[in-house]
C-alpha cells in the first residue's frame, strides 16, 4: 500500500490551529490528529479519506483476473480448473449470498471431470469473495508457500480452483465434488478503508454442502502489515496436520486434539 | 387471518398478518433475500392500504411468532398494559399515524402509550409513514436516561466516542479516546469493542478507561463491548464495570445464536448493579440491535427484518438501558443495499425505539461493499438530529479501523454542536468548558494541559 497517500502525512505539514500537537499519531494507525477547520476536515485528509474509499470500492467492485492468475499457476506448475457460483454478476452477489454458495451445474460437471481421472485428498479453492486485491496480491504467493507443505504431508493435490462470484462455503460443493477429504479455501476479505487487501484462508475437514460455519477454522488477515505469508502457510499446515489426525474440523478441533495427545500420552 | 384491498378491480390478498406486514415494508434486499418482499410498488401500497385500515386490536389477535416456541413472543405478550393500551384501543393503524402526528399529542401522550405499543404495532405503523412524519414524532418523544450524566434532553446531543484497536493495544486505545475528548465526543460513553474476547483484555480494557475518566474527572461511563458473560466474570473479579453491553435481537432463536437468552440477561443487569457506580438509580444496560440480525441467523420465522428489529426493543426495554443502538449500516447490502434504504432503516429504528420508550442512538455507518458513502451519513446524521436522536457513535476521521467499516467522524460531533446547535450532555458541557476544551460561547478550543499531560505521564494499564 505504499502508494496511498497518507492522510497524516499530508496534514502534519499544515497543522490547521494553534493548538499544540501530541503524538497521537505515534500511538495508533487510527485517523487520529487529522487537525481541522471548524467541524472539517484539512481539505487533503477528507480527499486522502475518499481516495481510500474508491481503492476500497474498487476492490469490491472490479473482478479478479482468473486468466492472469491461471496462468501464473501453470508456470507455478499447478493446473486450474475454473467455476462459478450461481450469483451471475457483482451486484447479484452482494445482494445473494445464498447464491454465492451454489455451484452451476456446469462447474459441477467441470469437477466430476477432474475427479473421474484421478484420486485426490485436498483441494485449494481461490474464491473472489469481497476483495479482488486481495486475491490478486496474496493468493498466488500464499499458495507457493503451502503447496511444498502439503506434499510433505504425503497429501494428493487437485488442480487449484477458481471460483467466480463465491462465498466462503462454495467450498463445501466443490470438494463434495471432487471428493477430497479437505478444502483450503482462500477469499478476499470485506475491504476496510486502511486495509484493502486482506485474504482469509478457510479449512474444512470432510467438506459437504451444508457445514455450519462452526465447522470451519478460520485465519484472517493475511497481507502485508498483517498476517504475513509464511506466517500463515506454516498454521495452515499445522491445522491440517490436526484435521487428518483427528478427522475434525471447526470448533470442536482444540478439543479433538487434545483428546487424540490424550491417547498418544 | 387473510387481508384484502381492491385497487381498480384487481383483489391483492396476503395470507396472514406477517406477510401482510412484510409486503408493506419499504423495499430492502434484506426482505428480497428472504422471499417476504412485495413483487413490485403496487403490491407494497396495496399491502399499506390494507395496513392502514387494521385495527390495533389485530396484534393482539394474531401471534407472528408463537409465544409457546419463543419467549420474546412470551415478553411483548407480559409487557401490554391494556390500561395504556386503552387510549388508543380503537385506532386502526392508519389512524394512529394520525394520532402521532397532530400537535396535541405531546410528550405526555406519547409517554401515556408506552407500555399499550407493541412492537409490532409500532413497525407497522412506521411502514405508512414517510421519513418526515416519524422526524415530527420521534422529536417529540424526549427518553431521558441517567449514570453519571444525563442523556437524552431535548435539543442535545450525546455521542459515544469509540476508540477501537485492531489488537487492543492500551496506548492506541487511549490516543483514539483523546482525539475524541478533544473534539467534545463521548458523553454517551467512552466505549471499545475489543477484538479479543478474553476476559483478561475486558479487564484490561474497563481499567484503562476507568483510569482515563477518573483523571480526568469527566462526566461520563465507559464500556467494553465484551460478551454478558464476560462481563458477569469480570464483575465477579471485581472490574471497574460501568456498563454492562449485549447485541440482542428479535427471537429467542436469534438471541441465542448470540449465546444470550432473557435469564441470562437478567443475571447480566444484577451483577452490573450490584457494583452501585453510578448516580442513585442509574441505569447500567447498553444494548446493540441491527435489521438484518435475525435473518442471518435464520431466525425470523418469515417475519420482515424491520418487524423483527422493533421485536428486538421488547428484550432491550426489559432492562431499563441507559443506551440502545441501532448499528443500522454495519450488517452489508444483502440486508440494506444502499444510502437510501440505510438511511430509511435508521429513522425507522429510532421511531420505532422511542415510541416503546428506549433511549435510542444510532451508529451512522456503513461498509465498503454497500452503495453508500459519507454523504449518506452526512444526510443521516441531519435527519436524526432534526429527530432527536439521544446519541450517535464517533471514531478518528470517520475510519474504524478494528471493525473495518466507515462511522461518523469526532468532526461531525462538531457540525453537530456548532452548526445544528446539538450541544452535549450538559455536565459534559460544563466538564468541557472547565478543562478548557470549549470557551464561554460553547466552541471548542485547543489542546488543554491537563488532557496532554494525561498522555505524557500515564504509564497505561498493560501498555
Amino acid at each position: 500500500m505504499g502508494r496511498m497517500i497518507d492522510a497524516r502525512k499530508a496534514t502534519q505539514i499544515a497543522p490547521s490551529e494553534d493548538e499544540p500537537v501530541l503524538d497521537l499519531r505515534a500511538m495508533t494507525n487510527a485517523r487520529v490528529a487529522l487537525g481541522r477547520h471548524g467541524s472539517g476536515q484539512p481539505t487533503r485528509a477528507q480527499l486522502s479519506f475518499q481516495l481510500d474509499h474508491a481503492r476500497a470500492r474498487e476492490a469490491v467492485w472490479r473482478s479478479v483476473d482468473t486468466q492472469a492468475l491461471g496462468e501464473r499457476l501453470n508456470r507455478a506448475g499447478l493446473s486450474v480448473i475454473k467455476v462459478e457460483s450461481q450469483a451471475a454478476d457483482r451486484s447479484i452477489y452482494v445482494r445473494r449470498p445464498d447464491l454465492g454458495r451454489l455451484l452451476t451445474p456446469q462447474s459441477v460437471d467441470r469437477l466430476h471431470k477432474a475427479a473421474a481421472d484421478s484420486t485426490y485428498d485436498i483441494v485449494i479453492v481461490v474464491a473472489d469473495g469481497l476483495s479482488s486485491s486481495a486475491v490478486d496480491l496474496n493468493a498466488i504467493p500464499l499458495i507457493e508457500a503451502l503447496v511444498p507443505k502439503l506434499h510433505s504431508l504425503g497429501l494428493a493435490i487437485a488442480p487449484v480452483v477458481l471460483a467466480n462470484q463465491a462465498r466462503v462455503a462454495l467450498g463445501d460443493p466443490v470438494g463434495e465434488a471432487l471428493g477430497v477429504r479437505l478444502t483450503i479455501l482462500m477469499v478476499g476479505e470485506r475491504p476496510g478503508l486502511s486495509a484493502s487487501d486482506s485474504l482469509g484462508v478457510y479449512l474444512t475437514y470432510d467438506p459437504k454442502s451444508g457445514t455450519p460455519d462452526s465447522g470451519r477454522n478460520c485465519i484472517s488477515n493475511i497481507r502485508e502489515g498483517g498476517m504475513t505469508i509464511s506466517e500463515a502457510a506454516d498454521l495452515i499446515t499445522s491445522l491440517i496436520r490436526d484435521m487428518i489426525q483427528t478427522r475434525v474440523s471447526g470448533v470442536a478441533l482444540k478439543a479433538a486434539v487434545g483428546k487424540h495427545l490424550d491417547s498418544q500420552g | 387471518m387473510t387481508y384484502k384491498t381492491t385497487i381498480e378491480q384487481t383483489v391483492f390478498r396476503f395470507d396472514d398478518l406477517k406477510t401482510l406486514l412484510a409486503k408493506a415494508t419499504p423495499e430492502r434486499s434484506g426482505d428480497q433475500l428472504a422471499g417476504l418482499a412485495a413483487e413490485g410498488p403496487v403490491e407494497r401500497l396495496a399491502a399499506q392500504m390494507a395496513l392502514a385500515d387494521l385495527p390495533l386490536t389485530a396484534f393482539l389477535g394474531e401471534e407472528l411468532i408463537p409465544a409457546e416456541d419463543d419467549e420474546v413472543s412470551r415478553l411483548i405478550i407480559d409487557q401490554h398494559d391494556p390500561a395504556a393500551f386503552s387510549l388508543i384501543s380503537t385506532l386502526t393503524v392508519g389512524e394512529l399515524r394520525e394520532w402521532l402526528l397532530r400537535p396535541e399529542t405531546t410528550q405526555r401522550q406519547l409517554e401515556a402509550v408506552t407500555w399499550g405499543l407493541t412492537p409490532e404495532m409500532v413497525a407497522a405503523v412506521s411502514k405508512i409513514m414517510r421519513l418526515q412524519d416519524m422526524i415530527t414524532v420521534s422529536a417529540k418523544r424526549q427518553v431521558v436516561t441517567r449514570f453519571r450524566n444525563t442523556i437524552g434532553l431535548s435539543g442535545r446531543l450525546s455521542t459515544r466516542n469509540q476508540p477501537n484497536h485492531p489488537t487492543d493495544d492500551s496506548r492506541g486505545i487511549i490516543a483514539s479516546a483523546i482525539d475524541g475528548l478533544l473534539m467534545g465526543s463521548g458523553d454517551a460513553v467512552i466505549g471499545v469493542n475489543p477484538a479479543t474476547d478474553s476476559t483478561e483484555d475486558y479487564i484490561r480494557i474497563v481499567s484503562l478507561l476507568d483510569e482515563l475518566r477518573e483523571k480526568l474527572a469527566i462526566p461520563t461511563q465507559t464500556c467494553c463491548l465484551g460478551h454478558v458473560t464476560t462481563a458477569i466474570e469480570a464483575i465477579e473479579r471485581r472490574a471497574p464495570v460501568d456498563l454492562v453491553f449485549q447485541s440482542v435481537a428479535g427471537s429467542e432463536k436469534a438471541n441465542r445464536g448470540f449465546g444470550v437468552d432473557l435469564a441470562l440477561l437478567r443475571e447480566a443487569h444484577g451483577a452490573g448493579r450490584s457494583l452501585k457506580r453510578g448516580l442513585p438509580g442509574a441505569s447500567i444496560m447498553y444494548f446493540e440491535t441491527g435489521q438484518g440480525a435475525a435473518l442471518s441467523s435464520d431466525a425470523h420465522f418469515g417475519v420482515d427484518q424491520q418487524t423483527m428489529e422493533a421485536r428486538a426493543y421488547a428484550v432491550a426495554r426489559e432492562f431499563d438501558p441507559l443506551l440502545v443502538n441501532t448499528v443500522v449500516g454495519f450488517i452489508g447490502p444483502e440486508y440494506l443495499f444502499n444510502g437510501k434504504q440505510i438511511i430509511r432503516a435508521g429513522i425507522e429504528d429510532h421511531f420505532c425505539g422511542k415510541l416503546l420508550g428506549l433511549p435510542m442512538g444510532v451508529d451512522v455507518c456503513y461498509t465498503n461493499h454497500a452503495d453508500a458513502d459519507q454523504e449518506d451519513m452526512d444526510t443521516l446524521l441531519t435527519l436524526l438530529c432534526a429527530a432527536n436522536v439521544n446519541f450517535v457513535i464517533t471514531v478518528p476521521g470517520a475510519d474504524d479501523i478494528m471493525l473495518n467499516y466507515q462511522s461518523l467522524s469526532h468532526h461531525d460531533a462538531i457540525y453537530c454542536r456548532e452548526t445544528l446547535k446539538r450541544p452535549p450532555a450538559p455536565e459534559f458541557e460544563a466538564w468541557l468548558a472547565e478543562i478548557g476544551l470549549t470557551d464561554r460561547d460553547g466552541r471548542l478550543r485547543g489542546m488543554p494541559a491537563a488532557l496532554s499531560h494525561y498522555v505524557q505521564d500515564s504509564l497505561l494499564i498493560g501498555a
